[in-house]
């Protein structure tokens, strides 16, 4: 393949440009992860690979904690997800597939808003409404912040991929005797499905990262993961942050790529 | 007025606006059981419109359309006993061959089984059996045409609508889905309604054209009706290639129209209802009709001039100017029969006409 005159990569200086943005983006990751692995107690010195920080996670003085905020997040985020990805698709039906209606922009700038509001905008307004409210903040506070702040990262992949499915799919269903229901489950849905499921798994890595807004509406003493390395790195950064650090990435590559594996396969179908 | 129940679909003073736009205007059609039924025109004609409306998917602003004497403008598309072949097709992506052509057995409340019988017998008619396992998108562009033809005939509607099924395929394989469809149509004795933009697909398969524009019905009849005898300007240009002249009407007696057209060419033709002596109307002369000689004939003639000859395989076009006229065609056949003899440019020439070639068109 030869270069031609508008390939960006014959623009001087694009490759430094390029390594250096790699390098701002991915070193701080490679060296927690690569420092996970060490042997020493100590953050800087190396002195060869060892597993015993992430033994130390699941066994050490600390282990307690860490299991139960690990608990936490993870039913927080299934649930969370779960309860946004169904009012992201209900809502992605409305907006888009119940004809022209004069609110229609904003109902889409009502529901994807959050995505441009600072998060500690939306934190301290959370907070604000549970004091109000008179709610006892606890896992129930956590739970009902995240399901909130969810549906827009929801909403989005489930809207392009409705948005890509042509109303005739629908018509054709009801010439054929469906009903609106039956066109909706028969043929909307699994058809809507690469997108539900990309939008779960956003959802559930938002939610499973989420620090500011959980640390706001959190009840004393209880823990999301994020929140629980926080206070133990105020004490100190050790070895086992970075262990389970590196475990929190590789859920999250993990979910990533299978959001983008489902939404790809459907592409070349 | 009780609606005539032998009309497979009868539409009565059908209109249907969306806001300050009108694109039907009280359209009334009688569709006949067992018929191929054409609904043809240009783009914004209001066809698809009006098939949309038939088919439930557009509301009916005013008027009636009855499906075998029953008032069907209230039920949704799913209570009507009519199918749809798409223009995209429609088919279900996520659903293989068989379970798409199924579906709508299905949805009937056919068992699963009862339904894959059926669908099975109604690939069998598009002969596409071997593909039944496959998922739409592995299939050729034809192929997914019948498979779409197959899921609307397998509910054994009682009108199908076809929504300019052809246009997505070339050439050749359009003429021969066209004859498919005739026979389809012929064999399965199910009223099908077409919509096209294409007049020679129309002429090709109709039992019967209703030519729209405008959100109106501009002419009903079968395709000689329409081609020989256009009723206006419209359908005229609109159907085939046709030479428009302006003439006025001198006499009319025993069902012929003498008339004249500038230049002092004298004209007689079949004589057509609401055009009376003194009209200045149009008249459409056919090509092909047309025939060129180097002396007058017996009969009516035109003197022009050669401008240039055109050959398109098939036929050969001469374009010619008539004296104190406009640009004329003449086509004929390319034969080596000795009674058709083709003229250089700037030749003299006189144009004849068969009988009937000449047609008195309303505005």
């Amino acid at each position: 393949m030869s270069a031609s005159r508008y390939d960006l990569r014959v623009y001087p200086g694009f490759r430094a440009i390029t390594i250096l943005c790699l390098v701002i983006l991915y070193a701080p990751l490679l060296v927690v992860t690569i420092y996970s692995f060490n042997a020493s107690p100590s953050i800087t010195n190396w002195e060869g690979v060892s597993l015993r920080w992430y033994a130390d996670v699941f066994t050490g003085p600390e282990s307690g904690k860490f299991k139960l905020a690990a608990r936490n997040s993870f039913v927080i985020a299934i649930i969370a997800a779960s309860v946004a990805t169904c009012i992201a698709t209900l809502s992605a039906t409305a907006i888009l597939r119940a004809g022209k209606y004069k609110l229609r922009m904003l109902s889409f700038g009502l529901i994807s808003l959050p995505l441009m509001v600072p998060e500690i905008v939306t934190a301290v307004a959370t907070l604000i409404f549970f004091n109000a409210i008179g709610f006892d903040r606890g896992l129930l506070t956590i739970l009902l912040a995240h399901i909130a702040f969810c549906i827009p990262f929801a909403y989005l992949p489930i809207a392009a991929r409705m948005q890509g499915i042509e109303a005739t799919y629908e018509q054709a269903a009801m010439d054929l005797y469906a009903t609106r229901r039956q066109a909706f489950t028969r043929i909307l849905l699994p058809l809507m499905a690469p997108g539900i499921v990309s939008g779960f798994l956003l959802a559930f890595i938002v939610s499973l990262d989420d620090f500011i807004i959980t640390n706001f509406v959190k009840g004393a003493g209880i823990e999301t993961l994020p929140t629980a390395i926080f206070g133990a790195v105020k004490q100190g950064i050790k070895p086992n942050i970075m262990a389970i650090s590196t475990m929190l990435l590789g859920v999250s590559v993990v979910m990533v790529t299978l959001s983008w594996l489902i939404s790809r396969k459907d592409k070349t179908k | 007025m009780t609606p005539e129940t032998t009309f497979a679909i009868d539409v009565q003073n059908a209109v249907k606006r969306y806001g300050d736009f009108t694109a039907l205007k009280r359209v009334s059609l009688s569709i006949r059981d067992n018929e191929f039924f054409t609904l043809l025109g240009p783009s914004g004609c209001g066809k698809t419109t009006l098939l949309r409306m038939i088919a439930g998917f557009e509301e009916v602003t005013e008027g009636a359309i009855h499906l075998f004497g029953d008032d069907i403008v209230k039920l949704p598309p799913h209570k009507r006993p009519i199918n749809t072949v798409f223009q995209n097709y429609a088919l279900f992506p996520h659903m293989t061959v068989l379970e798409n052509v199924g579906f709508g057995l299905e949805m009937l409340g056919s068992t699963k089984s009862e339904a894959r019988a059926r669908a099975g017998e109604a690939l069998d008619m598009v002969q596409l059996s071997q593909f039944a396992a496959r998922k739409p998108s592995q299939l050729s562009g034809g192929q997914q045409q019948r498979v779409a033809l197959a899921r609307a005939l397998a509910p054994r509607p009682k009108v199908l609508l076809l929504d300019e099924p052809l246009s997505a395929l070339d050439l050749k394989l359009r003429k021969a889905m066209q004859i498919e469809l005739k026979h389809l149509q012929r064999d399965t004795g199910i009223t099908f309604i077409f919509v096209t933009h294409d007049q020679e697909e129309a002429l090709t398969m109709s039992d019967r054209i209703a030519v729209m524009s405008a959100g109106e019905v501009q002419q009903l009849g079968d395709a000689r009706e329409i081609y020989d005898r256009p009723r206006n300007m419209f359908v005229a240009d609109f159907i085939g290639e046709t030479n428009l002249l302006e003439v006025s009407v001198d006499t009319v007696a025993d069902g012929q129209a003498a008339c004249h057209l500038g230049g002092g060419h004298r004209l007689t033709c079949d004589a057509v209802e609401g055009i009376g002596p003194g009209a200045k109307v149009h008249m459409s002369l056919r090509p092909e009709r047309l025939t060129l000689s180097s002396d007058p004939t017996q009969g009516d003639s035109l003197k022009g001039r050669v401008r240039e000859n055109i050959f398109s395989g098939t036929d050969i076009s001469t374009i010619l100017d008539l004296a104190d006229g406009p640009e004329f065609r003449v086509r004929a056949p390319n034969s080596s029969r000795g009674d058709r003899r083709t003229f250089e440019p700037g030749t003299e020439v006189f144009v004849n006409m068969e009988q009937g070639a000449a047609r008195l068109l309303m505005d």
